[in-house]
């Protein structure tokens, strides 16, 4: 199965912060501002694990995130995709081997893009956004 | 006309309706983005994104969560569309008349007009999840905070058609026929006016979009009645949504802009029907600007209770100032 040409221009983000130090959350909502306006690609942030088609998650996961994290992810729908939005996350940034990790993010679900940076600029959210949507093109084709 | 052609013209005209209310309602649903793009100085998603945003939820896993109630979970979205879809059927569209209707029938939208909230809140209550068991409270509430301004605006403009003695004022195709306010004197006017006032605040809450949307609060409740909805099942109360819209702009329409082009200016029929579609589409356009896009943008949401107090205090006040006013203006021509 092809993906339809649907999830090209419709895609529904989630963002779960996994204890991260509020710098990425700045950002990702920097990044939908009208200066920015990711909805002109069909990019929009939901409140519900069930409608989104990307996890965003920020931060190291701590300890106590470490269950709500896989549970949230057991909860999307699929076909999705996981993003991983700063430093923290793809290796525990500035909080690398701290006694209260559980992560970083890979070590509990499967990561498909990282966005470094601490934190990343809008840009290379939108970025990483374009391109989670290209994984999820070439996954699905794969299936087929 | 025998029975197998009347039950064929219903069929014919119930899907003719419901394909038309669909794309028409997603496409109106583009339109209120673009607008809303546009007033926050964006570019904003293209005019189609609801119909892309529909087809890829078709294409989605649909979850049904461990502890809800399977069959009901399932069958609210059906009956949220499909009751959205029998409204539209008592509805006229231009110079096109209802499919349905008959003497009354709009006290019999009032009616049908809940039926789509009320699926969402059996679907939200069967849902098992505590954020839309608090969403479909508060759906309850709004319902029932919204239909007081909602009834005296419509009650008026029927009783003051009845009063100018006109015949069957509570059907839609008389409402449609002879504009209230062709009937009215200078008060009336001003209490009409009011009345559209009112019926332009109860829309965004039937539609449950922003200021009114404390039932699906993303940022409390995380889409409160649809929380767990996903997949093919969100899509069909997408669509339910797409057609409420188009419901309530053509009850409007119906109710207050009923003017056809084709009674000003003579027209060949084919061409007049035609021409009355697109001037209803456009008054559906205006109703839509005014009563979803620019309310939305401009406000942020109410808190349940104060969304209680304006429909209860306010806008039922204001409304008991509209009525008076159109009684005033009955009284004083006479009748
Ligand atoms: S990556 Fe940097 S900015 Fe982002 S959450 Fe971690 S410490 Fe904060």
């Amino acid at each position: 199965m092809k993906l339809t040409k649907s999830f090209n221009r419709s895609l529904w983000a989630f963002h779960f912060n996994s204890g991260s130090c509020n710098g990425c959350e700045i950002e990702i909502v920097a990044a939908i501002t009208p200066r920015y306006d990711p909805e002109r690609f069909g990019i929009k942030l939901v409140g519900s694990p069930k409608h989104a088609d990307i996890l965003l998650v920020t931060g190291p996961v701590v300890k106590k995130m470490r269950d709500r994290l896989e549970r949230v992810y057991q909860q999307m729908p699929d076909p999705k995709v996981v993003m991983c939005v700063g430093a923290c996350g793809t290796s525990g940034g500035p909080f690398y081997d701290s006694y209260n990790l559980d992560g970083p993010v890979d070590d509990v679900i499967p990561v498909d893009v990282y966005v470094q940076g601490c934190p990343p600029r809008p840009e290379a959210i939108i970025h990483g956004v374009v391109v989670a949507q290209q994984k999820l093109e070439r996954l699905e084709g794969e299936k087929a | 006309m025998t029975l197998i052609e009347t039950i064929l013209a219903a069929v014919g005209g119930t899907v003719a309706m419901a394909v038309f209310g669909i794309v028409a309602g997603l496409f109106f649903l583009g339109v209120d983005r673009k607008f809303a793009a546009l007033m926050q100085a964006r570019i904003g998603p293209p005019l189609r994104q609801p119909f892309i945003d529909a087809a890829k939820l078709m294409r989605k896993e649909n979850i049904v969560p461990e502890n809800a109630i399977p069959w009901i979970f399932n069958g609210a979205p059906i009956l949220a569309l499909a009751s959205a879809i029998t409204i539209l059927l008592y509805l006229p569209v231009g110079s096109i008349m209802p499919v349905l209707g008959g003497a009354g029938d709009l006290i019999l939208v009032m009616y049908l007009l809940t039926i789509p909230a009320l699926a969402m809140v059996v679907g939200g209550f069967a849902s098992g999840s505590p954020y839309a068991t608090v969403g479909a409270q508060r759906e309850m509430v709004i319902l029932i905070a919204y239909e007081l301004p909602l009834a005296i605006a419509i009650i008026a403009i029927a009783w003051r058609l009845s009063m100018a003695g006109i015949a069957d004022p509570f059907s839609l195709t008389t409402i449609a026929a002879n504009p209230v306010w062709g009937v009215v004197g200078p008060v009336g006017a001003v209490g009409l006016l009011i009345l559209l006032g009112i019926l332009a605040w109860v829309t965004p809450a039937e539609l449950s979009r922003i200021p009114f949307d404390a039932q699906e609060a993303e940022t409390e409740l995380a889409g409160g009645l649809l929380v767990e909805y996903s997949g093919k099942n969100f899509a069909l109360f997408y669509l339910a949504q797409a057609v409420k819209t188009i419901v309530m702009a053509a009850l409007a329409v119906a109710l207050f802009l009923p003017w056809n082009l084709s009674s000003f200016v003579a027209m060949a029929p084919a061409v007049a029907v035609a021409a009355d579609f697109v001037f209803f589409l456009a008054k559906v356009l205006l109703v839509v600007f005014f009563s979803i896009s620019l309310i939305r943008v401009s406000m942020a949401r109410f808190r349940i209770n104060q969304i209680v107090s304006i429909y209860w205090v306010w806008l039922g006040l204001a409304g008991f100032v509209g009525l008076a006013l159109v009684m005033i203006d009955a009284i004083l021509a006479g009748v």
